[in-house]
Formats: structure tokens, sequence, C-alpha cells
């Protein structure tokens, strides 16, 4: 019972500095630049669901003018013309120009461009820059989420298997809530799926997948103000995996399916026709299955993120004694959505991968061609 | 579209797949693949201790069955045991009766050959100290009879006369 309120005390705690957090960046981003306030928060967003290239906590300006950044820069790393490394100090958050053996780079809305001693920034008639950009390889704010969550990751789950060796098979500690976890993504999510004679193959898979997205889902929770699994070239990563890993491991029978969906229930001459449309079919859905769990998971916790920001901004533009209270019990509400959400998607993404990796090696000779082949893609 | 596309950052991608595979491969070498091996060796010990206790649990029940079978038939020797002896205790008692009243039949007939034999050596003894005492009684009667003349005389017409009599 007693551990149960220090949970939600701390929950509420930390849900209330995100929100501290972000309150203060935005109070003196207005007052710096003297925009309109709902752009400053739509840009404040569009800010935040972007990588960054160095890890800032919050800002805020001093009595002088002068704004200052908590935070810390991270590396850049660039292909222009040789390895460039130097660290996002350079940039100063975006306000002057980084000089790099001569060259001269420039932080806009997140992206590097190369310009010259100046800085300038010339745009198509579209407001794209059309300046050159430089192959980024820098560790950003989700590269060090990455790690972080990686290390996270190997140091609790080979303690867990340290503890097995140690006590006799018995998890300890923090193994005690994990077990349980590992074990249902085992039974309800890989048995099922994939079957009983190849879900060990794919276990691993899966359990680094559940846990890396749903860790980094909840971290994107956290004031830090981080955005992994919001992120398009994250979720094309993990879907790409899956991707890679359905079609390697893709048995006789399932690679037959694809191109001759039917089997043979009729004579080929009758097949042409409907192949036709059939095949291009099937093999698009290898590339749309994949494609729609990265879109899921971006989608989701892109929403997620921009709705709980925007019920927080509310709170300043209500500024009132009724709007700012009850835009803060909506956002503390979706906070507790999004925590629920973190899980599912993690949940949603782990089994739809077991789904497609229990196609790939589906082996059934005798009962196969009874269920409709069609009805076993839904 | 275009801003996925322009949302997408070559260099995170790259990083995450790099980041991603290593996670991977070192989950799955130190941690996965011991923590699912020590759960599945658990989960077989349990399974096998629970087959061990079902089997002892058998066992349990064939023993008890042995040994009350073994029960039944040591209650079953013990019945025919005491059946066999009490057979035989009738036999013998019987026979004991049938001899003793044998051998007692015998006895009571030898005594009563005896108790005749007596009976008759004592008649035949009365009947010859009768015959004597009569001789006697007679002698002494005829001696007294014979003393008188006359007497004599009437008894030897009484004798004579009881032997026409008779």
């Amino acid at each position: 019972m007693r551990k149960t309120f220090f949970t939600r005390l701390l929950l509420v705690g930390t849900l209330l500095l995100a929100q501290f957090t972000f309150a203060k960046e935005q109070e003196h981003e207005t007052e710096e630049h003297g925009k309109d306030l709902k752009t400053e928060i739509k840009e404040y967003i569009s800010h935040h669901l972007k990588d960054s290239h160095d890890f800032s906590l919050f800002s805020y300006t001093t009595e002088s003018g002068e704004h200052k950044y908590v935070g810390f820069p991270l590396p850049v790393i660039l292909i222009d013309d040789g390895l460039k490394v130097f660290s996002s100090s350079k940039f100063h958050h975006g306000e002057t120009v980084a000089e790099v053996d001569g060259n001269y780079y420039k932080l806009y809305h997140s992206k590097i461009y190369k310009t010259d001693a100046e800085g300038t920034i010339t745009y198509d008639e579209e407001h794209h820059p059309t300046n050159v950009k430089p192959l980024d390889f820098s560790i950003t704010k989700n590269v060090v989420m990455i790690i972080v969550t990686g290390l996270l990751m190997l140091w609790l789950f080979t303690s867990l298997a340290r503890s097995y060796a140690k006590n006799g098979g018995i998890p300890t500690g923090v193994g005690r809530f994990f077990e349980p976890i590992i074990l249902y993504i085992r039974d309800d999510i890989a048995r099922p799926n994939i079957g009983e004679a190849k879900y060990k193959k794919y276990m691993p898979y899966l359990l680094s997948i559940f846990f890396f997205i749903w860790f980094l889902n909840i971290f994107g929770l956290t004031p830090l103000g981080i955005n992994v699994t919001g992120n398009i070239a994250i979720t094309f990563a993990l879907a790409l995996m899956t991707f890679l890993f359905t079609n390697f491991t893709g048995t006789k029978d399932y690679w037959g399916h694809q191109f001759n969906p039917l089997g043979n229930t009729m004579p080929w001459y009758a097949k042409i026709p409907l192949y036709i449309i059939l095949v291009p079919i099937e093999i698009l859905g290898l590339f749309i299955k994949p494609f729609s769990l990265l879109i899921r998971l971006y989608a989701n916790m892109q929403a997620g993120h921009i709705v709980l920001m925007s019920l927080i901004g509310l709170m300043f533009i209500f500024k009132s004694w009724i709007g700012s209270p009850l835009s803060f019990g909506l956002a503390f509400a979706i906070s507790l959505i999004e925590v629920l959400v973190a899980l599912l998607q993690a949940y949603i993404f782990t089994m739809l991968s077991a789904l497609y990796f229990g196609f790939a090696s589906e082996d059934h000779h005798a009962e196969g061609h009874e269920d409709d082949p069609e009805l076993a893609h839904l | 579209m275009e801003k996925l596309l322009e949302e997408f950052s070559l260099g995170l991608f790259f990083w995450q797949t790099i980041l991603f595979g290593l996670l991977l491969f070192l989950l799955w070498k130190f941690a996965w693949k011991p923590i699912l091996k020590a759960v599945n060796d658990r989960e077989e010990g349990i399974k096998n201790a629970l087959d061990a206790a079902d089997a002892a649990k058998k066992e349990m029940q064939n023993v008890t069955a042995d040994s009350e079978k073994l029960l039944k038939e040591a209650r079953a020797e013990r019945d025919a045991l005491l059946k066999e002896a009490r057979e035989l205790k009738d036999g013998i008692v019987s026979e004991a009766k049938e001899q003793a009243k044998v051998e007692g039949d015998k006895m009571i007939k030898q005594a009563q050959a005896t108790i005749e034999s007596e009976k008759k050596a004592a008649v035949a003894d009365i009947k010859a100290q009768v015959a004597n005492l009569s001789l006697e009684i007679a002698e002494k009667v005829i001696k007294e009879e014979l003393s008188d003349k006359k007497k004599q005389q009437k008894l030897v017409d009484d004798m004579l006369g009881d032997i026409k009599l008779n």
C-alpha cells in the first residue's frame, strides 16, 4: 500500500516536472523573440519532435536578456570532403555558424547545412533551404538515448541472467518484474503466432524490440524531452529489421504462397488471369506489412507527444483560473493514457512482428490449403 | 509523405541499425539465451518434479495395494489355519470322545461281566452255604426228630407225602 502510494507520488512528481520544464522554456522563448504565443508553442512542439544535435534539458533567459541552455553538447560527425568531427557547442544552438577546416556549417531546423562564413541560407520558392546538406552521422540526442537504453537493457537483462545462474533459476530484484513480461512474450506472443516448433529462433529479436520500444516510449514521457520512437528513421530501421527477418527466414511454403497464392486448387491456365492481379498484391503485401509497422509506431508516438504538449501549451494560452487547471488536468490524464500507449505500441509492434514471422515460418503441406489463403493474411 | 521523407535522417537510421544490431547481438548472447535457458530449465525441472511426484504417488498406491493384498492373504491364511486348527481340534475331540465311549463301553461291559460272574459266584456260594446250612439244619432237625420214634415216623410220612405231592 505504502509502496504504491510512493510510486504514485513519484509519477505525479515526474509529470509535474515535465510540465514545469516545458513551461519554463516556452515562457522565456516568448519573451526572447516576442513572437505570437501560439506560433511559439507550435514551433516549440515541432522542434521537440525532431532530433537535436545537443542534449538540452531546458533553457532560460537571464535578467540581462542572455539565454542560457542547460544541457550538454554532443559530437557532430559529418562526411563532407572527409570526416569532420566537432562538438555541437560550436553551433550555439543554431545561432552561430560553425567553422571546421575552412568549411562553414549552420544548424537550421535541426538539420546541418553547408553555408558561407555569414551563414546565409538560400531558399527555393517553397521556402526549403537549397544549401548543400552534408552527410550527417552525428551522435544526436536520439543516438544518445539509444545508447542509454541499450546499456540499460544490457545491464538489466544480463543481471537477470546472472541472477538465474546464482540463485538456481529464481530471479531476484528487478528481474521479478521483468520475468513475467519475458514469459508473456514467449507464451502469448511468440508461441501462438509462430508455432511451437520455430518460435525459439525469433525469441531474442522479439524480446529485444519489445523492451527497446517500450523503454524508449517511456523515456519519451520523461521531462528529458526525447522522442526516439516517434522518429521515422528509428521506426523505419525497426520495421526494416522485421522485414529482413521475415523474408530471410521465410520457408518454401511462405514463398510458394507469395508467388502461387491459390496453390494447386485449379489448372495453371485458369490461374494466369487471376495471378496477374494476385501476385502483385502479394508482393506489395510483403512491403506493406512492415510499412504499416513503421507508420503505426511513428504516428502513435508522434501524435501522443503533440497532444500532450499542445495541452500543456494551452495552459499558457488560457492563462486563466479555469482554463489552465482544466488543460493541466487533461494533460495529466493524457499522460496516464500515454503510459499505457507506450506499452501498447511496444506490444503491437512485437505482436505483429511475431505474426509476420509466423507467416514466414508456416510449414503446412497437409492442412494448409484448406483454409482460405487470403484469410490467413488478415 | 514529403514531410516524412524530409524528416528521415540517414545518420540516425545508420546509428539505430548499428546500435540496435549490436544490442540485439549482445542481448542474444548474454541475456536472452541464458534467461530463456534458465526459465526453460526451471520449467522442465518443475515438470520433472511433478512427474516424479506423480510416479511416487502411483508407486505409493501400488505399495499400499500390495500391502493390502499381503494383509488379505495373511488374513486368509490365518483364517485357513484357524479353520484347520478348529477342524483338527474337533476331529481330535470327537475321536477322543468316541474312543472314550468305546473304552467306557468296554469297561462297562467288563464290569458288567465281572459283576455277573461275581453275582453268579456269590449266588453259587450262597447256594452252597444255604445247602450246607440246610444240611446242617436238616441234620440237626433230623437228629432232633430222630431222637423220638414218633417223630421219625411222622417225618418219614411227611416226606413221603411231599414226594407224592411233587
